[in-house]
Parts: structure tokens; C-alpha cells; sequence
């Protein structure tokens, strides 16, 4: 069987399994997400899978991971578990909002208090049905799917996820946290459709946190579609935890406008296969965007980050620092790209990606990429992979640290650059804590759950 | 206390240290001096354990025991200390993390139990007293954005807090001006006791101006090529090293 026909058939596959169930789909999820189907399927045939011969992909072998025995659910499992009592979060008095999502499905027993007026957190089918005009003005507005087959894919089996809206001049007065849980009897393809809207001058802090439950292979296709209007400030967490036999393909799309501020910063902790993909619009003048990356691999783990900073107008300032450290067979991938359109005069846009290979069996790859046709623009880029340094080790160690705790000084200072750049207190203590247990090789999972699995 | 045998160094093939003998006892003051190249930092480095300088021959017995067999860390443990010539910046490691967890590593090498953070935060503010180092170190990353002088007094200081018995200063004069040095010397002269020995490796004689050597040795070209009381750091100041490398031919 050659390489071509088992992409085909791949394809073909998914294809099925989406006109098997395309009336269910419709059925059981609103108006505003049917309407985009079409179109994704479409888009989808004419792209297929991604493969390494993509420029995009080219570090990453997709088509590996895409290929395994998946179950799909298109409704949430009527299995009655009460996810609460099964999981506990162990980020400790972390007072935050929590919503769950189940195998992609919005929780049905979320409870939210307290929330600020005019503030919306719920299911993204839910906000489909209840707020259309508003779902309708940003959902699938900033996600392309002509350009990638997976973003299509994504949309073509849209049917939950969260939704949340941030009116204007509102400030979020806790962080919400989005725990996405993968919890089955079997290996699942899961589906997970974001959508966050924050309105002009407002101000929040969300945390995703990715778990994966069970010891079961998980394929996760999550898309998440972010606005932040004018003024708007908004820091964007997310906690990778999974199972080394689950792969979790992301794809994060940021629109800002005039003025506006996001943060997004990613801790990739675990997982088989991790790919992050980033595109930022700076639609207007005055925006800051900072793209912030950690990434821990060991095993035979795959952890890749794709970014895409589109500068399309003047006087905008972009920050990308990825960091990355990689043991035993694990590879990883930066590819990052910085675009500056020939009106985006004064932009100032940085890039950096640094990484440290512990074994000489690690493997990685970097790719820095500036477009730029303005002619008065900041730009800069740089990437390293190297090693520990052996003259800092020394120094440690001469003052009576041992080897395997120097080690442990110079990886956690390493990382320490973007474990310093999340907001939240208590969540930066808590990936402290996880960070420095996971460098020390004992973490698999991130939470103190009742299911001791994975 | 420490006894050198016809010691030999060298990296990537090419011998730096070509046959040494040196003695150094409890109580003893002993310098190192000998003009750049000499292979001065070389040896004070192999004794702290370097991995990248290979031991070609000879012996070093360290308070009755090989210390070439040691780990670095562990001749730290024993009480050995290197003043680095160039002290390295390590952004991310808290200095204060970094002196508690060499305090514990050392107490519990001795069987104490872990130090209270109170005595160590008083540790600290009383050791920084004694060598002069008034910057702020909490938040500080080890030597990070530190002056040349404050780099040296934070050596100092990290003597101070690990109390050695042998602690070889490598340069720590270098790149200090006269006040610096005289607060470095005034804290090398109180950490001095009759059971601890140092030994100071200086291409000037200025530091012993302050710091009074029992012992001179001159090295040049990997070997000591003379020995004598303190007066002959004076001797080379006034002569300079011109007059060993003509003795040396001779």
C-alpha cells in the first residue's frame, strides 16, 4: 500500500463517517453551524489531510497520527457520570470560574455564579440557538478553512465546545477556566469548536486545561476563534496534559482590533502528539499581540508550534517566545511566521525560539519566517537549540548541588522565561509546581483525579 | 590538607599543568601567582573538578582522601571551594534558591537537618555585612546583570555562606578597584581561621597587600619554578615576571 492511498483513504474515511451522520448533525446542532458545513466539505475534499509535503506540516507527520481506529460521538454520551465527582482539579484555590467539556461536549451540569452582567459562558450549540446575531458576527469569521484540511474538517464537524462573551467595558472578575476532558471506553475522535468574543475596552483572563481521563487514545481537533474588540485585554492560558497515546491538533485564531491586547500562552506538559497552530489578525492600529510557548517532550512524544502573525496595519507591536525541551526520542517544530503588509508601517515584530535537547537521540526543528513589505518596520528573529551549559552546570555543582538537581536548576530557569509571563498567580504557581514535577520526570497527569489511568 | 604529587593537566591533548607539587596545611595562606597563560586558573579549576581538564598523571590527596575520584559536588561537600575567575551568569536560578539549596546539600552531607528559613534569610543579611555586597538579592538571578565588582563579592559571599576549608580564589582581585579589593581581602582575613587554608591565585601582588601569604609560589609553564615566604610577591612586583622567565631559561 503505498503513501498516497492510505492519505486518500484517510480522507475518504472521515468523509464517510460525516455523510453517515450529517442528518444527526443537523438535527442536534443550531442553524449557525449547519450553514457553514457545506463549504467545509467542500474545502475539505479539495485539500484532504495535511501531509509532511505541506510547508505548514512539513515538521510534523500528520498523516501518522490521523490514521488509527477512532469512535466519533455527535451527542454527548448518555452515560450518566457525574464528571465532579470523578474529577478534581488540583489547581489549588484557584478561584476561578470553571466550566467542563466532555469529549467536546459543553457539560450539561455547569454551574456559574457570580458572573458580571451581560457576561456569557456557555455551549457553543447552546449560543448558536440563543444569541444568532451575535454567534453569527464572529463564528467562522476568522477561521480559514479553504487553507487547511484539518480547519475544514473542524468546521465541517462543528457541534460544541464554549462560548463565551465579554461585553464591552467589562472586566472578567475571576479567570474562567475551560477544562476539557477526554473520558470514554474506547478510542475517540473528538471535535472541539470555540468561540470567545470580547468586546471593546473589556478585560478577562481564560485558562483552558486539556486532560485526557482514561488510558484510551484520543485524536482532538480543537479550534478556537477569539475577538477581542477595541481596548480589549485579554490573556489566554492553556494547560496540555494529555496521555502519550493522544494527539491534540489546535488551531487558534486571534482578531484584534484597534488598541487591543491578547496574550496567549501555552504549556505544552504532555502528550503523543501536540500541534499548535496561531493566527493573529492585527486588523487595526495600536494592537499588541504576544505569543508564548513552553513545551516539555520526552518518549517518543511530537510537539510542534506553527505561527502566523499577520501585521496588516500600522503601529502594531507582536512578541512570539517559544521555548522548548526535549528528551529521549521526542521531536519537536517552531515554524513561525511573521507577516507585515506594505501599509503596516512602525511595526514592531519580534520572534524567538529557543530549545534544549537532552539526549542526542532529541530531535529539532526550527524555522523562522518574516515577510515584510513595509519598509519602516522593527523585525527581528533568532532560534538556538542547544544543550545545558556545561559551564553553569559546573558552577552549580561547585557549590555542592548535585548533578541531577543542577540539572533540574538550568532546565526550570530555561523555562522559567515563560512561566514568568502568565498572569494568574496561583496558575503560575501551580505550572511551577507542575513544570518543575514533570522535569523531574514524575508527572503524567496534572490533576489528583479518582481515575488513576494514562 | 591538601597535597599535590606530580600533577599533570591537560584539554583537548595539550598539557597545560606539567608536573606540580604542592602542600598546603591547615591554617596556611598560599599564593599562586605567574604572569597569563601560565596555566594558573587551570589548575584551580581541575581542583574543583572541571570535567573538560583531564588528569594525565600525578596525585591529589584532599583531607586524607583522592579527590580526583570525587564529583565536584562533593569535594564542595568536603569543605573545597572555587572562587570563579569568571563568576557565570545563570538567568532563571534565583540566587537565594540556589545558596538555600547548597546550604542544605552541605547540611545534610553532615547529617543537619535542613536549615529554618529564618536563620537563613539572618545568614544571609549577616554574611553580606561581612563582605560589603549591599545589592538586593532577592529577585536576583545568580550573578545576572551584576557588576565585575559585585560578581566577585557575590564569590565572596558565597565563601562566607558555605564556610570551606580550602578555598582556592581564583583572580577574585582582577577587575576590582581598591576599595572592592579591600573589602574582599577584609573578608577572605576574617573567614580566616587555624583550621582552614587558602589558597589565592593572583597575576598581582597588590590583593596580598591585604590578604598576608605564608607561601609564594610562582608558576609558569605549567610548572612552579620557585618557592618562598611572602616576600617574593614583592620580589615580582618590583622585577615583574621577566625576570623568572630568565631564571627559567637558565
Amino acid at each position: 500500500m503505498n503513501e498516497q492511498i492510505d492519505l486518500q483513504k484517510i480522507s475518504d474515511d472521515l468523509v464517510k463517517i460525516y455523510r453517515d451522520n450529517t442528518e444527526f448533525l443537523k438535527q442536534n446542532t443550531g442553524e449557525m453551524l449547519n450553514v457553514y458545513r457545506p463549504k467545509a466539505l467542500e474545502d475539505f475534499l479539495r485539500l484532504g489531510v495535511p501531509t509532511a509535503k505541506s510547508e505548514a506540516y512539513k515538521y510534523t507527520r500528520i498523516e501518522d497520527y490521523l490514521k488509527g481506529n477512532y469512535d466519533s460521538e455527535f451527542t454527548q454520551d448518555p452515560f450518566k457520570v457525574n464528571l465532579r465527582d470523578i474529577f478534581k482539579c488540583d489547581i489549588p484555590e484557584l478561584d476561578t470560574h470553571v466550566v467542563l467539556i466532555m469529549n467536546g461536549f459543553y457539560y450539561h451540569d455547569n454551574l456559574l455564579t457570580g458572573l458580571p452582567e451581560g457576561v456569557i459562558i456557555c455551549g457553543l450549540n447552546e449560543a448558536s440557538v440563543k444569541y444568532p446575531d451575535l454567534f453569527n458576527r464572529h463564528y467562522n469569521r476568522y477561521a480559514d478553512t479553504s487553507t487547511d484540511g484539518l480547519i475544514a474538517l473542524n468546521t465541517l464537524f462543528a457541534h460544541d465546545g464554549v462560548f463565551v462573551y465579554i461585553p464591552e467595558g467589562i472586566k472578567l472578575n475571576r479567570p474562567l477556566q475551560v477544562i476539557n476532558l477526554s473520558f470514554s471506553f474506547r478510542n475517540l475522535r473528538i471535535t472541539r469548536r470555540n468561540l470567545i468574543v470580547a468586546g471593546d475596552k473589556s478585560d478577562s483572563n481564560i485558562i483552558f486545561c486539556d486532560h485526557t481521563l482514561c488510558a484510551h487514545s484520543y485524536i482532538t481537533n480543537s479550534l478556537t476563534e477569539i475577538y477581542a474588540g477595541k481596548n480589549a485585554q485579554l490573556d489566554f492560558s492553556r494547560m496540555q496534559n494529555e496521555n502519550g497515546m493522544s494527539s491534540q491538533i489546535t488551531h487558534t485564531f486571534i482578531h484584534q482590533e484597534k488598541n487591543s491586547v491578547v496574550t496567549s500562552n501555552t504549556i505544552s506538559l504532555h502528550g503523543g502528539l501536540i500541534r499548535n497552530n496561531f493566527f493573529t489578525r492585527l486588523n487595526d492600529t495600536g494592537c499588541e499581540s504576544n505569543l508564548y510557548g513552553l513545551f516539555l517532550g520526552d518518549d517518543n512524544q511530537h510537539i510542534a508550534n506553527y505561527t502566523m502573525v499577520n501585521h496588516a496595519m500600522p503601529h502594531c507591536t507582536s512578541n512570539q517566545l517559544f521555548k522548548g525541551i526535549l528528551d529521549d526520542h521526542a521531536t519537536g517544530a517552531f515554524n513561525g511566521k511573521i507577516y507585515v503588509s506594505r501599509d503596516a508601517q512602525k511595526t514592531q515584530a519580534y520572534q524567538k525560539n529557543n530549545n534544549i535537547l537532552l539526549s542526542p537521540a532529541a530531535r529539532m526543528n526550527t524555522k523562522p519566517h518574516l515577510e515584510i513589505y513595509a519598509d519602516d518596520v522593527k523585525c527581528s528573529h533568532g532560534a538556538t537549540i542547544g544543550r545545558l551549559d556545561s559551564e553553569a552546570m559546573f558552577y552549580l555543582r561547585s557549590r555542592g548541588i548535585p548533578e541531577k538537581e543542577a540539572r533540574q536548576l538550568l532546565m526550570y530557569a530555561f523555562a522559567d522565561e515563560i512561566i514568568g509571563k502568565i498572569q494568574v498567580s496561583l496558575l503560575r504557581d501551580r505550572v511551577i509546581d507542575l513544570v518543575d514535577k514533570r522535569l523531574r520526570g514524575e508527572l503524567a497527569r496534572c490533576n489528583s483525579c479518582d481515575v488513576h489511568c494514562g | 590538607m591538601l597535597s599535590i604529587k606530580d600533577l599533570h593537566i591537560s584539554i583537548s591533548g595539550k598539557e597545560i599543568i606539567k608536573g606540580i607539587d604542592l602542600e598546603v596545611k591547615a591554617g596556611e595562606v598560599h599564593a599562586i601567582m605567574g604572569p597569563n597563560g601560565s596555566g594558573k586558573s587551570t589548575l584551580a579549576s581541575a581542583l574543583a573538578g572541571r570535567e573538560i581538564f583531564e588528569i594525565t598523571k600525578g596525585h591529589v590527596t584532599y583531607l586524607g582522601e583522592d579527590l580526583l575520584e570525587m564529583s565536584p559536588e562533593d569535594r564542595a561537600k568536603k569543605g573545597l571551594f572555587l572562587g570563579f575567575q569568571y563568576p557565570v551568569e545563570i538567568p532563571g536560578v534565583s540566587l537565594v534558591n540556589f545558596m538555600k539549596t547548597a546550604i542544605n546539600e552541605h547540611r545534610r552531607f553532615n547529617g543537619m537537618d535542613p536549615i529554618s528559613a529564618s536563620d537563613f534569610l539572618k545568614m544571609m543579611r549577616e554574611k553580606q555585612e561581612l563582605v560589603g555586597l549591599h545589592t538586593n538579592l532577592t529577585n536576583r538571578s545568580v550573578n545576572e546583570g551584576f557588576s565585575g565588582g559585585e560578581k566577585k563579592r557575590n564569590e565572596i559571599f558565597q565563601m562566607a555562606m558555605l564556610s570551606p576549608k580550602l578555598a582556592i580564589l581564583d583572580e577574585t582581585d582582577s577587575g576590582l578597584d581598591i576599595d572592592a579589593l579591600k573589602i574582599v581581602a577584609n573578608g577572605v582575613n576574617k573567614l580566616r581561621t587555624k583550621d582552614n587554608a587558602t589558597i589565592i591565585i593572583t597575576h598581582y601582588q597588590r590583593l596580598l597587600d591585604h590578604v598576608i601569604p605564608d607561601h609564594v609560589h610562582v608558576l609558569y609553564k605549567g610548572k612552579i619554578v620557585k618557592s618562598s615566604g611572602k616576600e617574593l610577591a614583592l620580589e615580582l612586583e618590583e622585577k615583574g615576571y621577566d625576570w623568572i622567565r630568565e631564571e627559567s631559561k637558565s
